[in-house]
């Protein structure tokens, strides 16, 4: 235990652009690190628990904050901040689970820094974009001095905090499928406002006529794979959306979590959670792909 | 204004500034800096050449230390000394005493005995340096099995913490009882009912936002020590340091700057006061240590920790006949709790609360564990907070067991007025109250019957509403001396006043506000007393060379006792002051009478002097009586005869999320009786601060431990304190029952809200809890607990979840 | 290495390590004692300035990282000892007891009400939901709030209320 509160010693350079950064990261090899918003990093380096040689501040790419209509899909920039995707007129047109989700993750200060790739890169195990990104099957851009490639959102976690992303290589747009119609929202249990999950699960429900027509299911903070409960979402694909269906889903998501006990609460309660927000993330999604309730 | 005046509510007539002169609401005169972010907080100063202090902490909670390699530390270039236990044990200042006759380890020299320990003192240029250099230091431990849960502490075999005490062969540190067991005995076996219950309140911190730290500078020339110390009570502190550190008492200055809020946190001397003392001496510069948050509410004084099993004994009827207690009182390593001499469980010993019982008993046993020392901080009135949430927990318990409204139940149990003054069945002195008044108000504004019509309609359709009421009584003001010391220091307050040629007017105080208003209430009693405008009274307080001794700020005690002082030296000056006017008015002081700060001749009320007249004349050549010196000042040390008893009645209303066991506090009404108000505003917003404590311990603010000693409480992240989104709107009300000993009627506040607020709360949730049977769970009533609760298998929440 | 920012409106240059925080950097090296320090974790506000105009907790930001950026602080609000509003209904209103957290719930309500001059109850809780208040409960932070929405011009509109020392009860308050 060293709780000695001031980060060890580092360099720091200040990346102008995208290339910038890549060429910074080429330079200072694995031991330097991106900085964005800096609130998961930064406490971890104070705790000593990251000791990046280099830290690379990419505050200034000002170019990666956007959330903009791109042909069929939503393109969020990654620097875009916490505050910005919760101001969103084009998310909340499209996906209320990012409002939902966005009200609840730290607190207002906290969303004015924190940014949307920063969160997907700290990769924290009860993160809740990443149940959100799951949920929507998010697209994740990763740039390298070779050029860009994309990741799935469901592959792009490879463990506590750990990702795709490599040496070399940048985070650079989230990209969410336009579903039209589609309805989303996003469930969470906190002990406490601006705490971490104990529990959250977030969805998405696009119905053809009287049946769900595709549906997405993510869940945090509860040992589920990737983020995910893809044997619910089967279950309910084709089916109507009556309660009894959306209970046999958020039933099969609980028993596909794996979580584990801490000062959050027991297993066995947080599985019960995952399988509770499940059904309610369900429920709401259906209403509002119904038009129905906020 | 008189006191008689002041009981009968009247209005203080405005000064030209637009203040009372005397009570009544009024902005506070502190505010204008900390609005500017011109406070003076601890480690808002800077000396020149100061150094920074750092303090290498245990990683675990029970080890015996092998060895200790600063060498590398040392070598540091910003790093000016390192100083361990070993260093000390060469002074003599490896193990500092308590506040309650044990010893504690400044430095560890033998083992570790809590996860937090101070281990190594770092002194360095600046505060990334020192703290770069603890990770330099290397220490080897060998491991011991930690004492966690309290319960077994005692047990055959359990590790022995204390064996650096002498002939120390198991975990005990004290056994101590009151009331009458035996007629308890006889009351329960005759007793309809009986129910038991047993109850956890546990551990908490206080974790005012500012921590804890200091700033020692020993000038080598003069020989003087200056400290500026996060402290409530400086000039205990600057006694301890005396006696601890063998310096002269005149020669220590303790200065408690503006305080980032208490709560009991910075009542205790700790490990860091003393090593930047040290620092000082051993550098030859000032030292400034301030601590992390980790350090805080890892180390520093926690609060609680009381494993209670409770009997309640009534007739079928609902008569309370009874009440007796066993505790097992969780100290940590060292005794460190800051109680009056004689009550080594604080004033636990009150939780008879506010019924006519006919018998009562308790027995507190006190057991080292490996955790923090601590044991009575956090508004808790010397252990108050776990008698009321005992005796409140148990009210309801009975009721739910009698199938009787828990409001009613109280009604018929509560003392009447003229049973005041009354003594209880362990021996306090209830000074005076109308406790049924107070009840049926908070019953009226709570709309309590239609509170009960719309939890029945929501049972019905499902829904989990909750209403929990809580009625304390509180005891504060300590206290009278023959009864009350720590460290055998008196419980009395001193208080200097002096007015000026021109009118105006300083009081020094002995107590020491951390967010209270002392600059403002003060100047307010002086202003009472004098008809001085508040605004022309200065009030001076923290600086041990510029105030008279006092035991300092906790336990409610600034108003009771300092506030009591301060309307006796104003008297007594006012007294003075009669004599000078009549040496100016050439009558008798008989021959006078006092108004509106204005001595004047009975009966032809154009003949007088104000009394800033009167301050002039007494600074003049005016020719005084024999034996009447000049000036126009006074000192006092108010004995408090009794401590002094405010009391409420508290409601709270909860929805619970029976899929989540989430717990939403929609309402809560908090009816406080604390006498007169001497600044309603000050007195409302302690209310409310206090309400919020209740709502955080009831909910979230515990700290547990792991199976191997770790605190699992150790950062804002772990350790949960309320924020705006969990706290309802409060609402207020008010009765008025004077003390009858207090020379302004007032009984004190600071602590009320925090004392009777969580058993409200609580009894709220398992009103709620009802339809599942739930007859008691322990705090914190975390959504995972309220789950396990509906599943009829509550968490032990001082230990880890698993 | 070295930086350069604008704090309250002055251009300010420092050598600093990289690492150093920008509250030990406003506080240390400016001597901007009025942003405080509470928890490290970012959880409790106290250390809320304003950085290119937005509040952010400044324990959790490098003063490197501010190179180049404008920063505002509580010592910044008041114009020529004139409170602003937002003071002055903190005062009104005794909406700080300590006052440890004050400057961080300055900021953020400062800023809250250039955004939405006229918040509600609810609102004003949401804004201030990541900063930790150990004394007043938050009820008279949000009626301070309030006062200043009311109160734009602070004590110039509020007439001789705002300037006297004194001011009535407050609705909320209940008495018998």
């Amino acid at each position: 235990m060293l709780n000695v509160q001031t980060p060890a010693p580092f360099e720091y350079e200040r990346a102008g652009s995208v290339d910038d950064a890549l060429a910074l990261l080429e330079r200072h090899g694995p031991e330097a690190r991106l900085v964005a918003g800096g609130h998961s990093l930064l406490p971890m380096m104070k705790l000593r628990l990251a000791r990046p040689e280099v830290l690379i501040d990419i505050n200034d790419l000002t170019d990666l904050s956007y959330i903009r209509l791109d042909g069929s899909a939503i393109a969020i920039g990654a620097m875009t901040r916490h505050a910005e995707l919760l101001d969103s007129p084009l998310l909340a047109e499209h996906y209320a689970i990012f409002r939902d989700a966005e009200r609840v993750i730290a607190d207002p200060i906290v969303r004015n820094r924190g940014t949307i790739g920063g969160s997907f890169c700290q990769a924290d195990p009860s993160e809740d974009l990443a149940a959100v990104g799951s949920a929507l099957g998010a697209e994740l851009v990763v740039r390298s001095a070779e050029g860009t490639r994309t990741v799935p959102a469901r592959e792009f976690h490879t463990g506590p905090y750990e990702t795709a992303v490599g040496d070399g290589e940048i985070l650079t747009e989230i990209r969410v499928p336009v579903r039209p119609g589609a309805g989303s929202a996003y469930e969470k249990v906190e002990r406490r406002a601006g705490d971490w999950a104990i529990a959250a699960a977030g969805a998405f429900v696009a119905l053809d006529g009287d049946t769900v027509g595709d549906v997405g299911v993510g869940l945090t903070a509860v040992g589920a794979a990737h983020f995910c409960a893809p044997r619910a979402e089967d279950a309910l694909r084709g089916q109507p959306p009556t309660d009894e269906n959306l209970a046999a889903a958020a039933q099969l998501a609980g028993e596909d979590c794996n979580p584990s006990a801490d000062q959050r609460g027991p297993a066995d309660y947080k599985r019960h959670l995952a399988q509770e927000l499940t059904l309610r993330a369900l429920r709401r999604s259906v209403a509002r792909a119904r038009g129905e309730g906020a | 204004m008189t006191a008689a005046d002041i009981e009968a509510g009247a209005t203080a007539p405005l000064s030209e500034a637009g203040n009372p002169i005397g009570f009544g609401r009024m902005l506070r005169k502190e505010d204008a800096r900390f609005l500017r972010g011109q406070g003076h907080y601890l480690d808002d100063i800077q000396l020149p050449g100061m150094l920074y202090g750092a303090i290498l902490r245990s990683p675990m909670a029970h080890a015996r230390i092998t060895s200790i390699d600063t060498s590398a530390a040392e070598a540091h270039p910003k790093v000016k000394a390192v100083i361990t236990g070993a260093v000390l044990e060469t002074l003599g200042l490896a193990w500092m005493p308590t506040l309650s006759n044990d010893v504690q380890a400044v430095l560890a020299t033998d083992k570790v005995r809590f996860q937090g320990q101070e281990v190594a003192f770092v002194i360095a240029e600046d505060r990334y340096a020192a703290r770069d250099a603890l990770e330099l230091i290397e220490v080897d431990y060998e491991p011991l099995d930690p004492v966690v849960d309290a319960r077994r502490a005692l047990d055959e075999g359990a590790p022995v913490i204390r064996d650096d005490l002498e002939g120390k062969t198991d975990n005990h540190i004290f056994d101590w009882e009151s009331g009458d067991a035996a007629l308890c005995d006889e009351v329960f076996a005759k007793a309809d009912v009986v129910v038991a219950q047993d109850v956890l309140y546990p551990r908490s911190h206080p974790a005012p936002l500012e921590t804890c730290g200091s700033l020692a500078h020993m000038d080598k020339v003069t020989g003087k020590l200056t400290a500026w110390i996060t402290s409530q009570a400086p000039h205990a502190h600057r006694t301890v340091y005396a006696l601890v550190a063998g310096l002269p008492e005149h020669k220590i200055q303790v200065i408690s700057p503006d305080i980032g809020g208490g709560f009991g946190n910075k009542v205790p001397i700790y490990p860091g006061y003393v090593l930047a003392v040290v620092g000082s001496i051993v550098t030859g510069k000032p030292v400034k240590w301030m601590e992390d948050r980790s350090e805080n509410l890892m180390s520093t004084g926690f609060a609680r920790d009381y494993h209670m099993h409770g009997e309640i004994a009534a007739t079928r009827e609902g008569k309370i006949l009874g009440l007796r207690v066993k505790v097992i009182a969780d100290h940590g390593a060292f005794n460190a709790s800051a109680n009056p001499t004689k009550y080594p469980a604080g004033f636990f010993n009150i939780f008879t609360g506010s019924y006519d019982l006919e018998a009562a008993h308790c027995q507190v046993t006190g057991v080292y564990s490996n955790k923090a020392p601590g044991g009575v901080a956090y508004a808790c009135s010397f252990r108050i907070t776990e008698a009321v949430y005992l005796v409140e927990r148990m009210v309801d318990v009975l009721a739910q067991e009698l199938d009787r409204d828990p409001a009613d139940l109280r009604k018929a149990n509560l003392l009447r007025p003229e049973q005041f003054p009354y003594v209880t069945k362990t021996g306090w002195e209830y000074d005076s109250g109308d406790y049924l008044r107070t009840m049926e108000l908070a019953l009226d504004l709570a709309g309590y019957e239609g509170l009960r019509a719309e939890q029945a309609e929501k049972r019905a359709r499902g829904e989990l509403m909750g209403i929990g009421i809580s009625f304390f009584t509180e005891g504060v003001g300590a206290g009278p001396r023959k009864h009350m010391d720590i460290l055998g220091l008196g419980m009395a307050d001193g208080c200097e006043l002096r007015v000026h040629p021109t009118g105006k007017a300083v009081v020094r105080l002995s107590v020491q506000t951390q967010g209270q208003g002392h600059e403002t209430t003060f100047a307010q009693i002086v202003s009472s007393q004098l008809g001085i405008p508040p605004e022309d009274i200065e009030v001076v307080h923290g600086d041990t060379d510029q105030t008279p001794f006092g035991l300092g700020t906790y336990g409610s005690r600034s108003t009771p006792v300092s506030g009591a002082a301060a309307a006796v030296v104003a008297q007594r000056v006012r007294d003075k002051a009669r004599i000078v006017a009549a040496a100016a008015l050439e009558c008798s002081p008989d021959d006078l009478e006092w108004e509106h700060g204005r001595w004047y001749v009975k009966g032809d009320p154009s003949q007088g002097k104000t009394i800033q007249e009167i301050a002039l004349l007494a600074h003049s050549s005016l020719e005084l009586p024999e034996g009447v010196e000049g000036h126009l000042d006074a000192t006092a040390v108010y004995n408090p005869p009794n401590l002094t008893y405010p009391y409420g009645a508290y409601i709270c209303v909860v929805d619970v999320d029976k899929g989540t066991g989430q717990v939403h506090v929609r309402r809560f009404v908090a009816v406080d009786d604390c006498g007169p108000r001497i600044n309603p505003m000050i007195v409302e917003g302690q209310i409310h601060g206090g309400l919020a404590d209740g709502v955080g311990m009831a909910l979230m603010q515990a700290i547990a431990f792991d199976e191997d000693g770790n605190c699992l409480g150790g950062s804002f992240m772990d350790y949960l304190l309320p924020t705006s989104m969990e706290c309802p709107s409060w609402e207020l009300g008010e009765t008025v029952t004077p003390s009858p000993h207090h020379p302004l009627g007032v009984k004190g506040v600071g602590e009320s809200a925090t004392v009777g607020s969580p058993a409200a709360v609580v009894n709220a949730v398992i009103d709620a809890l009802a339809p599942y049977g739930v007859r008691h769970v322990d705090m914190p009533l975390t959504p995972a607990q309220v789950w396990l609760a509906m599943q009829g298998r509550p968490a032990r929440t001082d230990l880890a979840i698993s | 290495m070295q930086v350069t920012m604008t704090v309250n409106g002055d251009e300010v240059t420092r050598d600093i390590e990289p690492r150093l925080l920008l509250v030990h950097f406003v506080r240390d090296h400016l001597g901007l004692t009025g942003t405080h320090w509470g928890c490290d974790t970012s959880n409790c506000g106290a250390c809320v300035l304003w950085m290119d105009g937005e509040p952010v907790k400044s324990c959790t930001v490098l003063a490197a990282m501010a190179h180049g950026r404008s920063i505002r602080t509580v010592e910044d609000l008041d114009s020529g000892g004139e409170l602003d509003p937002v003071q002055q209904g903190f005062m009104q209103c005794h909406g700080l007891q300590c006052g440890f957290c004050t400057p961080g719930m300055l900021m953020t309500t400062r800023r809250l009400l250039d955004d939405n001059p006229d918040p509600s109850e609810a609102e004003i809780r949401e804004a201030i939901s990541g900063q930790i208040c150990r004394c007043t409960g938050y009820e008279n932070i949000v009626n301070s709030v309030r006062w200043a929405a009311e109160h734009r011009d602070g004590a110039v509109a509020a007439d001789d209320e705002a300037m006297s020392q004194t001011a009535p009860a407050t609705d909320e308050e209940v008495s018998a």
